[in-house]
């Protein structure tokens, strides 16, 4: 008997021909773990920090992942394209690390079930979207208590990019803590209107220098600012990384961003199937909130206090936002001894008396 | 020797040859240059340029970035063809988004097919009356329309930014600068039931073909060209340059206007302070990478979004820096020009020197 070979027979086997060094190939093909960047990396802030994260998981895990990024990324449509790209090209586990990839991530998270999505300091998620932040005023308040013992006019210059809660929390922790140490401290805000111009940052900072800030500090991603003040002659902060080389004179400390044990972490639990969406959000405590090594200008009386500080909110008997607390307006926002919930924090559009926004 | 002999009459084969050797010319240039410092340059051109033209899954993504270039190119086309040299199509395009999210929130609580129509008309009606300031600032007043749509783009931005932070700005957002979502009635239907591309990309290429027709088998079109290319003779015509040039800049206006209010209703969904991306100067480079001709226009447009899209995959496949998007764009433009020295010269060995006789 002749086997008559028909047309769909042939093909079967050459599909299953073309499959096995396919699935072959896939047994042994690294997980891929993708990142979606705003900025440029570049050699330090915000986006830099979030690559040292990815060459931590490169280091953790060698071969067995293989890590790509985009960056320079706008918010909005065009993000949604580079989300798609990383999911297309067979990435496992993407973070888009901005606020402004919230919508796109959501978005281009239906279209792949599958994939695993993380979205940093964002508040929408879904089944396969987590998202992540920092308790970076935790660091702010540290800056904060040691601005309060370093300033001499008591003024304080902040930066600040956009109105939103997480800016909001910071310059409200920054104030408080700076009052602590000199009740008749002023922190006067510039709105840049942008996390990332070099040359409307230094304009801001030198403004408020102009106006008797001996203290700069910022919430834009930036050196500028830290290299007016080093000009100028006063102090300042460093943003999201350690600046010191930007400025050695000015840099009294920076509050460091490190992603390194998240994504780690987050990494393996991917690969093994344990992850879950969820909503994660680390301090000093978790170690994604550090402070850069003090300058050697930096009194030691500012030093044990902020030293105190920091030991304090590890173990959890000091909260930043503490009661009593009132807003300009004289409401009363946490009663004596109250702490602020994460809702609180996360909705807070009011400032402390003694700003100046 | 190689000499530059000038053409008897511009090389039509020239005017359509020489975008191909411009982009053929980018490539291996990027290629070389990328290869130079370290990348594999062959693998970073194809990236850009071929990848996603061969890739099924990145057409969507071509047609969507394409879609709003053709719009406003179009419209620059047939300024440019009239010697009206529209700059400011970015701020036309945010003003016709401006107006279109106007009536988009005025109507949010509504439903019906009427809304988007509506909003379209807005969007039209705001870039034309928004590139209508450069036009009567240029007929009554002779000002340059180069500087003022150029200078008033950074009004519309800025307006924007007022609208996005303020009165507008989304009171459930968590005090971030962005407008409401826009609802079902008001976003862009796709083409196909879970498709990315929105009806606005069949629509650019509906409106390449009118322009085509109007500007080639129309006397309005004739008007333009000829008030472009010979004033004088058009006014022993007949042609008011003044009407032609009011005429082309509430048009450029109006095209850019759409794109703009299709761009926040479709992949937008919303108004943010992200929202101005350059198209309206991208829009620039399509219209002369398209010899200033609706159907080339719609093929530069294609080119750009390939440079866009390609740049992307570059950046995760061969780790190229996004700035290599710009670089390969800018190289387009530049060797663009250059090779349009083709079209008006050529290139001859020099004829030796006569002997003189002894």
């Amino acid at each position: 008997m002749s086997t008559i070979i028909t047309r769909r027979t042939l093909l079967a086997g050459a599909a299953a021909t073309s499959v096995l060094p396919l699935t072959g190939a896939r047994a042994q093909a690294p997980f891929g773990v993708g990142f979606v960047y705003v900025g440029p990396v570049g050699d330090h802030g915000w986006t830099w920090t979030h690559d040292q994260g990815r060459k931590a998981v490169e280091a953790a895990y060698g071969n067995k992942v293989k890590t790509s990024f985009i960056e320079n990324v706008a918010e909005g449509p065009d993000a949604a394209r580079a989300i798609r790209q990383l999911a297309q090209a067979g990435d496992k586990l993407i973070f888009t690390t901005s606020f402004g990839f919230m919508n796109p991530t959501i978005q281009v998270a239906k279209q792949f079930p599958k994939v695993f999505f993380e979205h940093a300091t964002g508040y929408q998620r879904a089944e396969n979207v987590a998202t992540y932040n920092a308790r970076f005023y935790e660091g702010r308040a540290v800056i904060g208590t040691i601005a309060g013992h370093m300033s001499k006019s008591g003024q304080a210059g902040y930066i600040a990019s956009f109105p939103i809660p997480e800016v909001v929390m910071g310059i409200n922790a920054f104030h408080l803590a700076a009052k602590k140490v000199n009740p008749n401290f002023k922190t006067k805000v510039i709105w840049a209107s942008t996390w990332y111009d070099p040359a409307k940052e230094a304009d801001a900072a030198k403004a408020l220098i102009d106006q008797g800030c001996d203290i700069i500090t910022q919430h834009t991603d930036s050196a500028a600012a830290l290299q007016a003040a080093e000009q100028r002659g006063v102090y300042a902060f460093g943003q999201a990384s350690d600046m010191k080389a930007f400025a050695p004179k000015a840099h009294l400390s920076a509050i460091v961003d490190d992603w390194s044990g998240y994504y780690v972490k987050r990494v393996k639990e991917a690969m093994d199937g344990s992850w879950k969406s969820g909503d994660v959000w680390g301090g000093i405590k978790d170690g994604m909130v550090k402070l850069a090594p003090y300058n050697d200008a930096v009194s030691p009386a500012a030093r044990a206090a902020a030293d105190e500080l920091q030991k304090g909110i590890v173990s959890g008997t000091i909260h930043p936002f503490t009661g009593e607390l009132k807003d300009q307006k004289g409401t009363l926002r946490l009663k004596a001894g109250e702490t602020a919930t994460d809702e609180v924090l996360s909705k807070m559009d009011w400032y402390v008396d003694g700003v100046q926004a | 020797m190689l000499e530059w002999r000038r053409r008897r009459e511009p090389s039509k084969a020239m005017l359509y040859l020489s975008p191909l050797i411009a982009i053929g010319l980018t490539m291996l240039t990027g290629m070389l240059v990328f290869g130079a410092i370290g990348y594999d340059g062959l693998r970073a051109v194809t990236a850009i340029f071929i990848t996603p033209l061969i890739e099924p899954q990145r057409w969507a993504d071509l047609g969507v970035k394409a879609a709003p270039l053709i719009m406003i190119a179009l419209g620059l086309a047939i300024g440019f063809r009239a010697n009206v040299w529209n700059i400011g199509a970015e701020g036309q395009y945010v003003m016709g988004a401006i107006a279109g999210t106007g009536v988009a929130l005025l109507t949010h609580d509504m439903t019906g097919w009427w809304i988007l129509p509506a909003m379209a008309l807005a969007g039209i009606l705001g870039g034309a009356a928004y590139a209508a300031v450069p036009a009567l600032l240029k007929v009554r007043l002779q000002v340059s329309e180069i500087l003022t749509s150029l200078m008033l783009t950074y009004v519309a931005v800025q307006f924007l930014y007022y609208l996005v932070r303020g009165p507008w700005k989304d009171p459930d957002g968590f005090n971030f600068p962005q407008t409401k979502m826009f609802s079902g009635s008001q976003t862009l239907p796709a083409v196909a039931e879970g498709s990315l591309v929105h009806v606005g990309v069949p629509l650019a290429i509906l409106l390449a073909l009118i322009a085509w027709f109007v500007l080639s088998k129309t006397v309005a079109g004739y008007a333009v060209r000829v008030v472009g290319r010979a004033p004088a003779a058009a006014r022993h015509g007949g042609f008011d340059a003044n009407r032609v040039t009011w005429a082309v800049l509430l048009t450029g206006g109006g095209l850019a206007g759409l794109a703009g209010l299709l761009e926040a209703a479709g992949p937008f969904g919303q108004l943010t302070p992200q929202f101005p991306v350059g198209y309206g100067f991208t829009a620039i480079i399509v219209a002369f990478l398209g010899r200033l001709s609706p159907v080339g226009i719609v093929f530069g447009a294609l080119v750009l979004a390939v440079t866009y899209v390609g740049g992307e995959i570059a950046q995760s496949t061969v780790r190229l820096p996004s700035a290599a998007t710009g670089m390969f764009q800018a190289l387009l433009l530049f060797f663009l020009l250059a090779t349009d020295v083709l079209v008006r010269w050529r290139l001859a060995w020099k004829a030796r020197p006569a002997k003189v006789a002894p």
